[in-house]
């Protein structure tokens, strides 16, 4: 990564600050959370259920105040990389929204069109927000996955999957 | 002798037809998801679990088990043939063994690191029956309070030895006890962190939340930053090794595994810090010094099989305390439990014909593994052009299968969701994941061992310090955490100091032993040194971030 003084540099450096915002959330929450628990003092359990959430709230706030700190000095935190991963350029975000779009179809679906069609639209979803374009290779093997995993998880470990719309028929 | 029999005994459960089947399902599953970026042996073994449900436990641990190993050959295949490790503890593996692929020596490039994989893991595993019944036998003798500091030791020491940031180390550990503390409380029944939502009552299952940091987080992570221009595979044939690589290869092989069991074994060991021990000590004894940089044999040989051996050693905690100290250890330890099996010193005593299954499939493991993988290397290379969308949406799809089938409500899907955004926060911020799922899975044993500890004293501290060795835990707690301060005082005093201890360092034998831990610090000051890893993530610069004194901004 470049360290030119850029102004999106600037901003990608504060947006670490969101990370501890949402460690100073998390551990509000769950300071909050604990003191509403109501616990009457009992000689066979003297730490009670309330200890380890006060520390652990305790080391989330400390965590946040260090962290908004480190990142206001200039720290940053190192982007993991990969075989597959390709840090030069930005999040692409025109290929996570479509991709969260098909997980988030898949939970919409699955319980009431079950999870031959929900899993056929997760995966031909996900290929297609990845990039693939073989259309209608990509969609048999969707149906093919969602198929033998339906049957596969019905016959080989007696796990019933829903299945929706299409029971009856499977 | 007793561990002799025991482990005879063992073989005969492992070798029977259907579980030779399952280890040799897991020894391919495992070199499969090995080789294949975005998936590891942790992910994979945690989406099996709801499907292991229907096996004998002893055939889903066989199976656990050649995937774990299948898992390490995979890995290095990917970083010889590939120059980008998946996996940070094949990220020394790579820096020779891609020159000599390049080099056109990428046969014996695979050759030297399945061998020595072979040898490593044979004798880690060897090493594992001798010592782990000697830890339980020290074990069993422990109370609470030492249970209560040696957990703590290792969620701190994970968390503060490894990855190149303790406060991120440390918020992440954060979070991770802080999602296993959702549900009701095991003693009094209280629910805590469920707002009132019946479905987290139960708490987390830990399939969805390693799935979802692991698989979801992952594809999430790759489909922001997908590497457009694909990799350049460098194509091979079958590995093989002539007489002076067999020459230069056995000694780094041996050495390699004495740095590698030991590491493995301890609480925050892992498999990093030993692999590139093990390199720096190769290239310091090699007769080829000029090689090192170009394709040294010895570069990749050592590595490996440190890697291997850690990976053994990694199971001496597991196995004996029911201590976790990687991410695939950990959801072992969360399929004990699914299991209804009780994971420590005890389980050597209660579950014997299981654990010695399990060990003697570690040896039958890594033999299949050499069977399977020398004449298979090819077709490893191919599975690497697997095209990426199918590869990641692949995940996303078992991912969703796998967390759904645990209790088969759509609500556990939505949870994944969260969580693997979480993960993906979490792999663009630089925070580790591994305290995450070891702040998960130790969490609520952490606390029971808190609760019965000062139920002994009667709410009275002073009863964590009833045990002499829970006083000993402490002051090496002490020395870690501390450990920044002290080394900036050193290099102040002293700045040409730092001898070439660490060959002297890193070979205690007894893999609990905590005096090996006092000295991992002199190690990593020996990696800040030597740059050659540098480019790497190798997570040996224990004090690079945690500093706010480094200033990256104009």
């Amino acid at each position: 990564m470049s360290s030119s003084p850029t102004l999106t540099s600037r901003l990608k450096g504060r947006s670490e600050l969101g990370v501890a915002l949402l460690l100073g959330a998390a551990g509000v929450l769950v300071l909050v959370d604990a003191i509403a628990l109501v616990t009457p003092y009992s000689q066979s359990d003297p730490v009670g259920p309330k200890t380890l959430p006060y520390i652990v709230s305790g080391l989330l706030l400390v965590c946040a105040v260090l962290l908004a700190i480190n990142v206001l000095r200039g720290g940053q935190g190192e982007a993991e990389g990969g075989e597959d991963v390709d840090l030069s350029h930005p999040a692409d975000w025109k290929t996570i929204l479509p991709l969260v779009g098909a997980f988030v179809a898949n939970i919409l679906l699955i319980d009431w069109a079950g999870w031959v069609i929900s899993g056929t639209v997760l995966f031909w979803g996900s290929a297609w927000a990845l990039g693939s374009r073989h259309y209608v290779r990509d969609g048999l093997i969707s149906v093919a996955l969602a198929v033998l995993t339906f049957y596969g998880f019905y016959l080989g470990l007696g796990i019933p999957l829903p299945a929706g719309l299409l029971e009856g028929i499977l | 002798m007793d561990v002799l029999s025991s482990l005879m005994d063992g073989f005969a459960t492992a070798l029977t037809p259907m579980n030779l089947l399952y280890a040799v399902i897991g020894v391919i599953l495992g070199s499969a998801v090995g080789v294949l970026p975005g998936l590891g042996p942790a992910m994979t073994i945690a989406l099996l679990l709801p499907v292991t449900y229907v096996l004998e436990p002893t055939s889903a641990f066989i199976m656990f088990a050649g995937i774990y190993y299948g898992g390490m050959y995979g890995g290095s295949t990917t970083s010889i043939l590939l120059n980008t490790p998946g996996e940070s503890s094949s990220v020394v593996t790579a820096i020779e063994g891609n020159k000599m692929a390049k080099a056109g020596r990428a046969a014996q490039a695979l050759a030297t690191a399945a061998i020595g994989s072979f040898v490593a893991g044979t004798i880690g595993t060897a090493l594992l029956a001798v010592f782990a019944p000697i830890v339980v036998e020290f074990a069993v003798s422990l109370g609470s309070p030492s249970y209560f500091a040696i957990m703590v030791l290792a969620l701190v020491a994970v968390t503060a030895v490894l990855g190149s940031s303790r406060l991120r180390g440390f918020a992440s550990l954060g979070l991770g006890l802080a999602i296993g503390l959702v549900g009701m409380d095991s003693v009094t029944g209280q629910r805590r962190l469920t707002f009132g939502q019946p479905l987290l009552a139960d708490g987390l299952d830990i399939v969805v939340v390693a799935v979802a940091i692991f698989a979801v987080g992952e594809a999430l992570w790759v489909a922001a930053h997908m590497r457009r221009t694909p990799l350049h595979v460098i194509p091979v044939g079958r590995p093989w090794m002539g007489k002076q690589d067999w020459k230069r290869s056995w000694k780094p092989w041996l050495r390699g595994t004495a740095f590698g069991f030991p590491f493995g074994a301890l609480p925050a060991g892992g498999a990093e810090i030993p692999t590139f021990l093990s390199y720096v000590t190769e290239k310091r004894l090699s007769k080829h010094p000029e090689e090192f940089g170009k394709g040294a044999i010895e570069g990749v040989a050592g590595p490996e099989a440190a890697n291997n051996a850690a990976a053994a050693g990694t199971m001496t905690p597991l196995l004996a305390l029911g201590l976790p100290t990687n991410a695939t250890a950990a959801v072992m330890l969360a399929a004990f439990v699914q299991f209804g099996i009780q994971p420590g010193p005890l389980l050597f005593a209660n579950e014997g014909p299981l654990v010695w299954a399990l060990i003697a499939s570690l040896f039958i493991g890594n033999f299949l593994l050499l069977l399977i993988n020398l004449p298979l290397a090819p077709m490893w290379a191919k599975i690497l052009q697997l095209p990426r969308p199918y590869l990641y949406a692949g995940i996303l799809f078992f991912a969703t299968l796998g967390a759904y089938s645990v209790n088969l409500q759509a609500f556990d899907l939505v949870l994944l969701l969260v969580l693997g955004a979480l993960g993906f926060m979490m792999r663009r911020f630089g925070l580790p994941v591994l305290p995450l799922i070891l702040g998960v899975i130790l969490g609520p044993r952490i606390e029971g061992q808190l609760r019965k500890s000062l139920q002994l004293s009667a709410g009275d501290p002073a009863g964590l310090l009833g045990e002499p060795i829970a006083i000993g835990i402490y002051v090496i707690l002490a020395l870690i955490l501390m450990w920044p301060l002290l080394f900036k005082l050193f290099r102040r005093n002293r700045p040409a100091a730092a001898g070439p201890s660490s060959a002297a360092a890193a070979a205690p034998a007894a893999p609990s032993g905590s005096s090996a831990h006092a000295d991992l610090p002199v190690l990593s000051d020996d990696s800040v040194r030597s740059d050659s890893a540098a480019h790497s993530r190798s997570s040996v610069k224990p004090d690079s971030s945690a500093h706010p004194d480094k200033k990256e901004t104009p």
